[in-house]
């Protein structure tokens, strides 16, 4: 094959002699850049293996020579976050609720705090501007199920809602299916869907309403009031505002009626801590909806 | 000339894929059969309808002193079919996530079509470029035609179900949920079988070469074929619930399952869209450019030092995970050293146009191939950058990270295909030339738009979402929820879509131009001489 070699005219460069295809090969040495760029990355690789924890051996591997780790890393980070935190954590563990909003850099910290945690915690459902979705409370409205005082938030931040992991859970009667279960004809149904329309000054039925009274009376009332103002000692939601969890169009209240969706909330206080529900709770408040 | 012989053998092979659709003990695995059947029955009436046209008429396929090209004219068809099926899906999915509503449940999920896409454009589309441009290359860099007979198309046929049932499944939901590895244990089956039929062929040819040495392509393309096979074998091992059943557990579980996945998922871009492509990037950038290979030495250099560091750079997909430090540190400094081996590449590929740069001003199959191999140079660029664990605590599951891949797969792997089809047409169809080199042209220009705006959309919105997810403020709160990084990716998602649609629309060009290419005028050219295939001297 040697005696193929010829010098390519452009280049000037010999050729290796071999053909293939009418393709040849030029002889050209490395080009030094590219090995010298080469060896310098190898160079790095080992610095790095002998800096940092690499080689593998039978009972683990070496740690190397800055003592790295990626635990140890985010432990050290942990702990500085948490000592540069653990002044104002206890101090607000140990204050009342009332008085952490009175204190400036008090309420600063927990509103921050708050911030931070519900961004992680809470958007999944109440909504990254905690606008809430259907089935899902609107935080930002003056309008409570259980209570918008900052302590009822709390309680109800700490310890959820039928919480199944919680002693102290809140725990509102379910409503019955009133359709379902055939406590209602569905004529009833119907009638007192009309009665919950009026009661919120939305367009009805006159005669169906004026019907459904009776039943809105004996079966609605003794939670929803009789105005259907609500009750947050029974987690009963208002019916006379505009405000609705699960809709109000006539279908979504009929719904409701026949076989209603009944809420829960997770308990926070044992994953959270003590410090980190009030701090939710005294965000939850300064949305704008706080009692 | 289709052997009756060969349509009773897919008749058996649909007759027993009917008893497993009868038989199968879950629904999914009923329904999959049940495709399969069809597809096996259409394509047993078809063989057999052939095979009695046939008998009266010459061979077709050329004689046995001649190169073996019907089985690669089939390949570029399919390559191009599936590279507008993949980029199609991959702009569905990229409407799916600017707009939620192009969800269809649950067959067209982006769940269920997100593979779609990965698998059409990776293994469709770029296992269809590879098997035919090796076929094709293998032939004329040894002077021998394929080794095996109907095996090559055996290959290439198996290769098609195998992309049918994949796809299938995907969109039924049977899934092992191993990225880039989803088909179920039994396509898993029907590839191995596949592949080691290609293996034979390939590494057939190669012994009855009539060229004393053995061609750089053929180097790349043998590393891939091998490699893939190893990583197909490892990665897949699991354990099906039933032999009439979908679902199979793996062999792996926890990090070791991880490192597998990542061991295959990085190695199939090593080997796969990599080695494989430098291969064809080794042929056809001489050709077209009609200039020898720059350097002899830098492509034996840079293949062994590729090949042997790429397999370990695997674990820098898995930095700040549960994998021990000590892998993850292998996997980075494998990844920084690889950059050169990588870059031997991309050297050898522009200096081989050293005498030759102007005839990208007239060639603009040339200057696809030529932009194949800057992307090629950029994107194993910033792979090593990425793997640098400083940099990648921001980059990763970034979008920066999907812009990285697409650059790569859209600039790398799609105009060296594009640029290596281009070529091959005009010669398999035994055309003087192609159809319309001005249809190339805009075909180089909507893909190199495309591309830009898709990568650097990618990288800012990447960018943005990395400094978004980690933006803490004064007192170490952090300042936005992952619902507000994802409202803010909302205009980058919708200009990604139009980069997407930019690409296809150049490959719907390129189609319209193979077409032309292929159904203009008579063939003008014999296919191949036979003196081609003499012994050298």
């Amino acid at each position: 094959m040697a005696a193929n070699r010829k010098v390519d005219k452009v280049s000037g460069v010999e050729t290796t002699g071999h053909t293939w295809d009418g393709i040849e090969e030029l002889n050209s040495p490395l080009p030094r850049w590219w090995l010298w760029t080469f060896y310098a990355t190898i160079v790095f690789a080992m610095g790095y293996v002998i800096a940092y924890p690499a080689l593998p051996g039978l009972s683990g591997a070496t740690q190397g020579l800055l003592g790295w780790s990626s635990r140890g890393d985010i432990k050290s980070e942990m702990q500085l976050l948490n000592q540069s935190r653990a002044a104002m954590r206890t101090k607000i563990s140990a204050t009342p609720i009332q008085q952490v909003v009175a204190d400036a850099d008090m309420r600063q910290f927990a509103v921050s705090s708050g911030a931070a945690l519900y961004k992680v915690n809470c958007v999944q459902c109440h909504g990254s501007g905690a606008q809430g979705s259907k089935g899902f409370p609107n935080l930002n409205d003056d309008s409570w199920l259980f209570g918008g005082t900052m302590e009822q938030i709390q309680q109800t931040i700490a310890h959820g809602v039928r919480s199944t992991d919680d002693a102290e859970t809140r725990v509102p009667p379910d409503m019955p299916k009133f359709g379902a279960d055939q406590m209602l004809t569905a004529e009833q149904i119907d009638q007192v869907t009309e009665t919950v329309l009026q009661l919120s000054n939305q367009e009805h039925d006159q005669a169906k309403a004026a019907a459904g009274q009776q039943v809105f009376v004996e079966q609605c009332a003794s939670c929803h009031g009789e105005a259907g103002q609500g009750n947050q000692e029974m987690g009963a939601p208002q019916l006379n505002d505009a405000i609705w969890l699960r809709g109000n169009t006539r279908e979504d209240i009929r719904a409701q009626i026949n076989s209603p969706k009944l809420g829960m909330m997770p308990a926070w206080n044992g994953r959270l801590g003590e410090a980190a529900t009030k701090e939710l709770a005294v965000y939850i408040h300064s949305l704008g909806g706080g009692q | 000339m289709i052997k009756t012989s060969t349509a009773v053998t897919v008749g058996v092979a649909a007759f027993l894929v009917l008893l497993a659709a009868a038989l199968g003990t879950d629904s999914l695995f009923r329904v999959h059969a049940w495709i399969v059947f069809l597809v096996l029955a259409i394509a047993t009436i078809v063989l057999l309808r052939q095979s009695q046209a046939v008998t009266a008429l010459a061979p077709s396929e050329g004689a046995p002193n001649q190169y073996m090209d019907g089985v690669v004219r089939y390949g570029v068809i399919a390559t191009l079919f599936w590279a507008i099926a993949g980029l199609l899906v991959g702009v569905l999915i990229a409407c799916q996530l600017a707009w939620p509503e192009f969800n269809i449940p649950p067959y067209f999920n982006f769940g269920r079509l997100r593979p779609l896409h990965t698998s059409a454009v990776v293994f469709a589309f770029g296992g269809n470029a590879l098997i035919a441009t090796s076929f094709y290359v293998v032939q004329r860099t040894t002077r021998a035609r394929l080794w095996g007979g109907d095996l090559a198309w055996f290959v290439f046929w198996g290769y098609q179900l195998f992309i049918v049932m994949a796809a299938t499944g995907y969109l039924l939901g049977i899934t092992e949920s191993r990225e880039y590895a989803e088909p179920e244990w039994y396509v898993d089956i029907w590839l191995t079988i596949v592949w080691v039929a290609y293996l034979l062929v390939f590494l057939g040819t190669l012994v009855v070469r009539k060229e004393p040495h053995i061609y750089v392509a053929n180097w790349f393309y043998l590393s891939f074929i091998v490699t893939v096979a190893m990583l197909h074998l490892v990665n897949n091992l699991s354990m099906p619930v039933s032999l009439l059943g979908s679902k199979s557990y793996s062999a792996f579980s926890g990090v070791q399952d991880a490192l597998t996945q990542w061991w295959y998922g990085h190695n199939a871009v090593g080997f796969f869209l990599t080695a494989g492509f430098l291969g064809m990037m080794y042929y056809f950038v001489p050709k077209q450019a009609n200039r020898p290979i720059y350097s002899y030495r830098l492509s034996i250099v840079h293949f062994w030092s590729l090949i042997f560091m790429y397999i370990w750079a695997g674990p820098h997909h898995l930095h700040y995970t549960a994998l021990p430090d000590w892998a993850q540190t292998l996997g980075m400094v494998f990844s920084v050293m690889l950059w050169m081996p990588s870059w031997g590449g991309m050297i050898n590929g522009l200096m081989t146009l050293s005498g030759a740069w102007d005839k990208l001003r007239t060639d603009p199959v040339l200057r696809m191939l030529v932009l194949a191999i800057a992307f090629y140079g950029m994107s194993t660029f910033e792979g090593p950058m990425m793997s640098i664990k400083a940099v990648n605590s921001l980059s990763h599951y970034t979008d920066w990270t999907i812009g990285h891949v697409h650059s790569g797969a859209l600039g790398w792997v799609g105009m060296i295909s594009f640029g290596a089809i281009y070529h091959l047409t005009p010669k398999l169809w035994g055309r003087t030339a192609l159809y319309s080199l001005r249809l190339v042209n805009w075909h180089f220009w909507l893909a190199t738009l495309g591309i830009v705006v898709y990568a650097s959309v990618m990288w800012v919105s990447g960018i943005m979402q990395g400094l978004m997810w980690r933006e803490y403020d004064d007192q170490g709160f952090l300042v936005y929820s992952f619902a507000e990084t994802m409202a803010a990716m909302y205009p980058y998602y919708v200009m990604r879509m139009i980069g997407g649609a930019l690409y296809l629309s150049g490959a719907l060009v390129m189609a319209y131009n193979i077409y032309k290419t292929i159904r203009g005028g008579a063939p003008v050219v014999a296919h191949v001489p036979a003196a081609a295939l003499q012994a050298a001297e």
